[in-house]
């Protein structure tokens, strides 16, 4: 329909225009302030004035940096050499260095799919038989401060997500409080506790020159810290490093945490996958809960149901009481509504159809079990290729130490580098290599690789 | 800190845990219960309701003439060719650069020079609520001084995003009351003196909760005034498809702006029109000078997404992918869209006519002037509690009927209802 009216452009007001984006300050997001007037004429006969349409806001942002571990992954994919090796994120591969579909998330999966079940808004707070399972997995199903009611337990988006609410709330209740996170961490701490504003400062964590726990200078620092700090603490399986304390040393940590009136905060992404066994990772949680402590806890299924891309995962906060839970889960909801409004309910419903069917619960405690033993046994493997192959008298035992997917070499930057550039093996900078993606094939390479960069590189 | 240094000497004491009913001090004594959210309330009110009338008319979901939810014929092949197949790695933290695609092609037009020169900086995003949060975010952090404009009234998530990601908000002037259709003229004021260069959010189609669209016209007035004062426009645009049935005509306004030069943002949701509410599927985009421009806005959205997700759930994506991508299936779900705005559209005469039956003095027009999934009635909060208590009917106290809600089943007893409470007014 062609339009009679000529919509009236005020020159005065173009140029007025013109003139306020010479001045920087009003206009910081319109950076170059090139401005174009152009007639177009439209074929139905209306006319159209164009005024500063070329000029973008965005022309002052600047690239942002590759993600350190995520975009491993990225340049791997790139490398065209046959000998490349991909020992960046911890995702479980297979001896053929295949991504794994557990079998009991297909058997979940084809029964859902046969049940054709509808793809409604979950609730907030996410599936509710996600919630009870999570909670019991982490607790123990008989564990009384399940009984009583006391923790709010919320479906969230895999250990990020629910770390992210976490953070929230803290930022929301304990404005100023601090988080202590280990020194080394997860990269992705940081930037979630920095999103959310919530300030933080490190404990000493990791020994280079034992390759192993720095128990001392990180009960120290834990004792230096505030009254009132956050503690971020890993329930098993330590991302980068491996290195998990003993049970003696877990009972030593809750005490200077008791002591200096802390909040202990677990990030427990690898229940099972450390030791093979749910119960036994879950330990360090459970020795804070039957210490009576308040405690925040962050869970993901990503890798021990391989469910990495559905984003599954909880947080929970174990209160002193039924009413403290109560509230505090509606205020868990306040934070996620304008997040994301509520979760995605495909990986629920399977973490709730595997965990509440007892064939398919034990079956995964199989799959789980051989999954942990894969890794355990490449351990073995790089330690006796290194072993053997390292003339030099060096210590290699830290790896058969270290628990969980990662394995800390020691290697620094310029060392990593070198295992990515000469020989094609992709890692983190801060020398961490995911044994889940090693197989056994290739444990003499990745060992002749660790010992030039540790030699022959500085 | 006196209040923490009694609870620790109060821990200090004590070694075993202590049961519920006991004093043990709490960190969270000063956590007061947060209130309901106002539409997801009222579905936990509903279905704690044990009365066999009762219906509900709350939250945005479709359902079929008998009530039901809807899993779509198109979605059900989908997920038949997903289940136990492929593996679920991690997605970029971009999303799946397929269902990205697939999705700015539904917005932007398949044959849009915009894709083709790859200048929408785009990442797949948790439903609308996430794409307009991350937004928001990028908002935050890139025009730090900036404010956005919301029409009065909006979704009410929509005051709770912005106000999370710690940007002040105003509202502009859209709906009117007594004519329960648009106040163009004070929209248009609102748009003129707000400071040159300002944010605004703009619903591309189906208006929640009001249903009221600009007209055509009116869009082309609001895009040129928007230049004039080289204001920024986001739409969100969560109904495409829902609106007049027909996605091409749904995304009419977003053409317009882009026909005239404006460098948008949109969030798109795959919620209703594919029923994919609790999948969180949806799509943020930016549209930019240039590619590489593109690029580092994707690297910025990409910093924002990783701290507060990683990466996005992948199942949806993938039935979108499927759907969007095979010609058949696409066709299968344009026809199901249409079915479901055209049983809308029938409800919506159904409802009106039941209601002027009953003799009702008011006018009740605005039902079928209204477009999309929602009714903004008139009612007020008093005359809506009256139809929650008296006839266990359920919707959000601003008078907002989701439409998707009423069936020939159950249209009668709503109109009743409704004329009840209001026929005294």
């Amino acid at each position: 329909m062609a339009s009679t009216a000529l919509p009236s452009v005020c020159p005065s007001a173009v140029l007025s225009f013109q003139d306020k984006c010479k001045d920087k300050t009003k206009c910081a997001f319109f950076g170059k302030g090139k401005q174009t007037l152009s007639i177009k004429t439209k074929s139905n006969g209306q006319i159209t004035m164009a005024v500063a349409v070329n000029t973008s806001r965005f022309d002052n942002i600047t690239m942002a940096p590759p993600d350190p571990i995520l975009g491993v992954s990225e340049a791997f994919k790139a490398d065209t050499s046959e000998m490349k090796l991909n020992l960046g994120v911890g995702a479980y591969r297979t001896e053929e260095l295949q991504p794994y579909v557990l079998k009991v998330v297909k058997k979940a999966e084809n029964l859902m799919l046969e049940r054709g079940e509808n793809k409604e808004y979950l609730p907030i707070e996410g599936l509710a038989a996600f919630n009870k399972a999570t909670a019991e997995l982490l607790f123990g199903a008989d564990n009384p401060v399940l009984h009583q009611q006391r923790v709010a337990t919320i479906q969230g988006l895999s250990g990020t997500g629910s770390l992210r609410v976490a953070a929230a709330l803290i930022e929301r209740y304990f404005p100023g409080a601090k988080v202590l996170i280990s020194s080394p961490t997860w990269g992705n701490h940081k930037n979630i506790f920095n999103d959310a504003r919530v300030p933080w400062s490190e404990y000493r964590y990791y020994d280079p020159k034992t390759v192993g726990l720095d128990f001392d200078g990180m009960i120290a620092d834990i004792k230096a810290a505030p009254e009132g700090s956050f503690v971020l603490l890993h329930g098993c399986a330590h991302n980068p490093t491996g290195i998990d304390p003993t049970l003696e040393q877990w009972e030593k940590i809750a005490d200077v945490i008791q002591e200096k009136n802390h909040f202990p905060f677990f990030d427990v992404a690898y229940q099972g996958f450390a030791s093979g066994s749910l119960d036994e990772d879950a330990s360090s949680v459970r020795l804070f809960a039957a210490r009576g402590m308040e405690l925040l806890v962050a869970q993901s299924y990503s890798k021990n149901l391989g469910l990495y891309a559905e984003r599954v995962g909880a947080i929970n906060v174990l209160c002193s009481s039924a009413d403290a839970a109560v509230r505090v889960k509606s205020q868990l909801k306040r934070i996620a509504r304008p997040m994301y409004s509520n979760p995605p309910v495909h990986g629920a419903r399977i973490v709730a159809n595997v965990v509440g069917n007892p064939d398919f619960f034990n079956e995964w405690k199989d799959e789980m079990e051989m999954m942990a033993g894969r890794i355990k046994s490449v351990r073995q493997k790089l330690y006796n290729n290194l072993s053997a192959k390292d003339k030099s008298g060096k210590d290699w035992s830290f790896v058969l130490k270290q628990i969980g997917m990662f394995s800390f070499t020691g290697l620094n930057k310029a060392q990593s580098d070198n295992m990515t550039d000469k020989w094609h093996i992709y890692m983190t900078k801060d020398g961490r290599i995911s044994l889940a993606g090693l197989s056994a094939a290739k444990c003499e390479y990745l060992a002749d690789a660790i010992i030039d960069s540790y030699h022959n590189v500085s | 800190m006196a209040a923490r240094i009694a609870i620790t000497t109060r821990i200090k004491s004590s070694s075993s845990f202590l049961l519920g009913s006991r004093s043990m001090s709490s960190w969270w004594g000063n956590v007061n219960p947060a209130p309901k959210d106002p539409i997801l309330g009222v579905t936990e009110a509903f279905l704690a309701d044990p009365s066999p009338d009762k219906v509900n008319v709350g939250v945005g979901a479709y359902r079929d003439d008998n009530g039901k939810p809807v899993v779509l014929d198109c979605v059900r092949e989908a997920e038949r060719r997903v289940a136990g197949n492929l593996n679920m790695e991690y997605l970029p933290m971009g999303g799946s650069n397929k269902m990205v695609d697939e999705t700015l092609k539904l917005a932007y037009g398949e044959d849009s020079d915009l894709i083709k020169d790859k200048r929408i900086a785009a990442i797949q995003a948790l439903s609308g609520t996430g794409a307009c949060r991350i937004f928001a975010d990028f908002q935050k952090r890139f025009s730090p001084d900036s404010q956005i404009y919301i029409p009065a009234p909006t979704w009410s998530n929509h005051h709770n995003i912005w106000r999370d990601a710690d940007v002040p908000q105003r509202t502009f002037h859209y709906y009117h009351p007594e004519t329960k259709g648009l106040d163009f003229a004070s929209l248009m004021d609102d748009v003129k003196n707000a400071p040159n260069g300002s944010f605004f959010l703009l619903h591309a189609c189906a208006h929640n909760p009001t249903g009221v669209d600009p007209t055509v016209e009116q869009w082309k007035e609001i895009s040129y005034q928007f230049k004039v004062k080289g204001h920024f426009a986001f739409f969100d645009m969560a109904y495409q498809g829902f609106a007049s049935g027909d996605p091409e005509r749904d995304a009419k306004s977003i053409r317009i702006f882009l026909e005239d030069g404006h460098l948008i943002g949109c969030s798109q949701s795959y919620a209703k029109n594919m029923g994919l509410y609790g999948q969180r599927v949806g799509c943020l985009s930016l549209v930019c000078e240039d590619e590489k421009q593109a690029v580092a806005v994707k690297s910025q959205l990409q910093q924002l997404a990783r701290p507060m997700y990683s990466n996005p759930p992948v199942h949806g994506a993938l039935i979108v992918s499927i759907i969007l991508g095979d010609p058949d299936l696409k066709k299968l779900w344009l026809k199901e869209v249409k079915g479901m705005a055209d049983r809308i559209i029938g409800m919506r005469t159904s409802l009106r006519e039941n209601i002027e039956k009953l003799g009702s003095p008011l006018s009740w027009e605005h039902i079928t002037n209204q477009i999309g999934m929602f009714c903004y009635s008139g009612m007020t909060p008093e005359q809506v509690d009256r139809l929650t208590k008296e006839f266990h009917i359920y919707m959000t106290r601003n008078g907002r009927i989701s439409m998707a809600g009423v069936t020939s089943g159950n249209v009668e007893y709503l109109a009743k209802a409704i004329h009840e409470v209001t026929k005294a007014a």
